[in-house]
């Protein structure tokens, strides 16, 4: 299967849409907290809601998780 | 399972707990798994609620029947993860490996089983025994889960516990197993995860360079984890018992590998995936739950602020519909014939001893209890957006409006009810995780409208404006909504640097609210009311009442009204004289004594009633000004103690009180003049 290799910010991702995650920029305490919530390189994560400002909504190994569009924005994936 | 690795280390420990008499039970769980119905479940109302030493954070523990003996039962902080994001992670750490519970009941949710597992895994680490409890089967089934506890037993090591907490179901069974490994019985070999391997090599490394520094009660493997993770507090303890050269080439390491921590949450989510691959069937990916058709109205940005609003203006209706008339009947028909009565048999008493008990504690701390009513129906319907899952949604509809004081949704919750009172709204921004945002939170709380503020206002409002009232009404609290919005923004840029605090918040399912729950969540924080009222109210109320006593009993020529004397030059710039200050003054233990303390100073007007009398001593402008300051005036007594109470400084608290002050005089100086200017 061809990869092309599309990073983009979790913030862009479209509702509906599935990504997986490649690195955090954040800071290391805010990344922390992600990673406890299941935000790991390489999970699958899905777009629940996202209008484009303001907060959003992802499900992460089956949990739904809101992220301020600043947190999201800071979190790769492909 | 050929990677597992059955740890030797963690055998049960049951002398420290049996000797002492009574066993110590832990429970942990991540928030939303149903660990406090489980709580509620086994302690009923022989729980008590206080703080764990020197911090704000609640410490829940109570009495139990455990198969016949009496056992205590901990209920340790809902955390994520066992790093120390947060005071409530190192605090339930810290119990497990200081305290040494005799078992620890993991609490997880079977709906939700690869995220509620992460802290299982942090748990295992601990060397602690442990027992899982399988939660929330019922949900697990609505959402179309399958869920096998035996292959998940034998894919962990430890015992698993099938349970619906919120039905009572499995946990005479839980407390069997709970039994059972407390006396050392049944296997007990949990497989420990491992660190993504390609961090294998360093961990070891770490733990080679501090084994025999590592200090007690810490286990060794776990130390090199958290100092792998980042973990402040573990990073901090290990710089000061490393000698400095061990601790530089440590440093150097863990500079090396900064990103190691994803390296070991990752080896724990691929060890959760390995157990929950062999015992979880899962539906198809991609149908909509009700959670999710729900959310498309909740938490959508338009409609979900009109929901808000809407569930909002309900939780006032019923305030205002049943509570008020409460209030207002308990108040004529308990606190007056009491005071009456209490005054009819101390007629023998000298005349300060009567007044102190009628007017001093009957009078101050009775119209603080009256308000009780109006607090419970607003800790119900709280408690009940709460446990069906609809705060989350508040919170994230809230989301954009609080970025402009540099806040986030989760600060909404707190400041929602302060609208009933600013006590509970203070001690609510406990669930704020970022010490800023709650320190900021806590400095603009006052000034959500309070109920007690609401009555002055629809007493005074009416006399004045008539058929405008109402208008005048919701312009006072659209006023003290943009006072706090603004003051917020400003104390964001001064005082915080404009810094935002990440805003990540898990969106829980929708369930059916339990009512045990609700109860017992009402009834613990009006017990704390109450509590407030018997202590702290009632010193001030003592005191304010001693000053309008002393020296002569003439409220006229006291103490207090030399002090409003003295003071109304400020007055003087918002149209008051020295009875409206003194008045303003009285309203420090309770808002509402504004108006009792007006009742007295115009005791003697020849006119009908009070309200009368007030339009006609004074101007419009003079009554909108009263009414602004009264909005804005200093936090009530009882906000101020559990301000110094949550923030554990005098410093903040003073800054809270001289902040309303100054918002005070300012607005209503500015509103004083603009009406005069006006001509209103």
């Amino acid at each position: 299967m061809p990869e092309p290799s599309t990073r983009k910010s979790l913030s862009e991702l479209a509702v509906g849409e599935a990504a997986i995650v490649h690195a955090f920029q954040g800071g290391r305490a805010v990344n922390n907290r992600l990673a406890s919530l299941g935000f790991t390189p390489g999970v699958q994560i899905t777009m629940i809601q996202n209008f484009g400002w303001g907060p959003l909504i992802v499900i992460v190994r089956g949990t739904r998780v809101a992220l301020g569009r600043g947190e999201a924005s800071q979190i790769i994936v492909e | 399972m050929s990677d597992c690795h059955p740890s030797v280390t963690a055998v049960p420990s049951t002398q420290a707990s049996l000797t002492t008499g009574t066993p110590v039970i832990a429970l942990a769980g991540q928030p939303n798994m149903g660990k406090s119905t489980l709580f509620n479940l086994l302690t009923g109302l022989n729980q008590h609620v206080g703080n764990w030493p020197g911090k704000t954070v609640e410490r829940r523990q109570g009495t139990f029947d455990f198969n016949g003996q009496p056992a205590l039962l901990v209920d340790l902080p809902g955390t994520y993860s066992l790093t120390a994001n947060s005071p409530e992670e190192v605090i339930a750490r810290e119990f497990i490996l200081r305290e040494k519970p005799a078992v620890v009941v993991a609490v997880v949710s079977a709906a939700n089983l690869e995220r509620s597992m992460y802290l299982v895994a942090e748990l295992a680490a601990l060397e602690a025994p442990l027992v899982v409890a399988l939660n929330m089967m019922d949900v697990a089934e609505q959402e179309g889960i399958v869920v096998d506890a035996h292959v998940l037993e034998a894919a962990l090591g430890l015992p698993v516990v099938p349970m619906i907490a919120s039905r009572a179901v499995g946990v005479k069974d839980l407390l069997r197993v709970v039994e059972k490994v407390m006396m050392g019985e049944g296997t007990y070999s949990p497989c420990l995860p491992e660190i993504r391997p390609d961090h294998q090599e360093v961990l070891e490394k770490i733990r080679a360079q501090i084994n025999g520094y590592v200090p007690d009660p810490y286990p060794l493997r776990w130390i090199a984890l958290k100092l792998l993770e980042g973990d402040v507090e573990v990073t901090r303890f290990m710089q000061s018992a490393l000698p400095p050269a061990k601790w530089d080439e440590v440093h150097q390491i863990l500079m090396a590998h900064d990103d190691a921590f994803l390296a070991v949450a990752s080896g724990r989510y691929e060890w959760i995936g390995r157990i929950v691959r062999a015992a979880v069937r899962q539906p198809r990916v991609g149908q909509i739950g009700l959670t999710g058709r729900l959310d498309r109205w909740a938490a959508h940005p338009v409609w979900g602020l009109i929901i808000l609003a809407a569930v909002l203006g309900l939780v006032f209706w019923l305030t205002f519909t049943i509570g008020s008339p409460l209030q207002q009947w308990l108040d004529e028909n308990a606190v007056a014939p009491l005071a009456g009565w209490a005054g009819d048999h101390l007629a023998w008493a000298p005349f300060w001893l009567r007044g102190m008990v009628v007017d001093g504690i009957i009078g101050g701390v009775g119209s603080v209890l009256t308000f009780l009513p109006i607090l419970v129906i607003f800790f119900a319907a709280f408690a009940l957006l709460e446990d069906v899952g609809y705060m989350a949604r508040a919170a994230y509809v809230m989301d954009n409006v609080m970025h402009v004081m540099g806040l986030h949704g989760k600060s909404f919750l707190p400041l929602f009810l302060g609208f009933g009172c600013n006590v509970p709204a203070v001690m609510g921004t406990r669930v704020i995780d970022s010490p800023t945002a709650r320190l900021l939170t806590i400095l603009i709380a006052p000034l959500v409208p309070c109920t007690a503020r609401m009555a002055v206002v629809a007493f005074i409002a009416p006399a004045f404006f008539g058929r405008n009232a109402t208008l005048v009404t919701w312009g006072m609290v659209l006023l003290s909504l943009a006072a706090l919005v603004g003051s917020g923004a400003l104390l964001n840029k001064v005082l915080f640097k404009g810094q935002r605090s990440a805003f990540i918040m898990e969106m829980p399912l929708y369930h059916i609210p339990n009512l045990r729950t609700i109860g017992l969540l009402v009834w613990q924080r009006s017990i704390s009311f109450v509590k407030k009222a018997g202590t702290a109210i009632l010193a001030m109320s003592l005191l304010v009442w001693a000053l309008s006593y002393l020296p002569n009993g003439d409220l006229n020529t006291s103490l207090l009204a030399r002090l409003g004397h003295f003071l109304e030059p400020v007055g003087r710039w918002m149209g008051f004289d020295w009875r409206l200050t003194v008045a303003l003054i009285t309203s420090f233990p309770a808002k509402e004594n504004i108006i009792a303390t007006l009742g007295v100073l115009f005791a003697n007007s020849p006119d009908s009633g009070l309200a009368a009398t007030l339009a006609s001593t004074f101007s419009t402008a003079t009554a909108l000004s009263f009414l602004v300051v009264t909005m804005l005036f200093i936090p009530c007594m009882a906000t101020v103690a559990v301000t110094k109470q949550e923030t554990n400084s005098w410093k903040w608290t003073l800054i809270s009180i001289f902040l309303m002050l100054g918002l005070s005089i300012a607005g209503g100086t500015l509103v004083y003049h603009l009406a005069m200017w006006t001509g209103v």
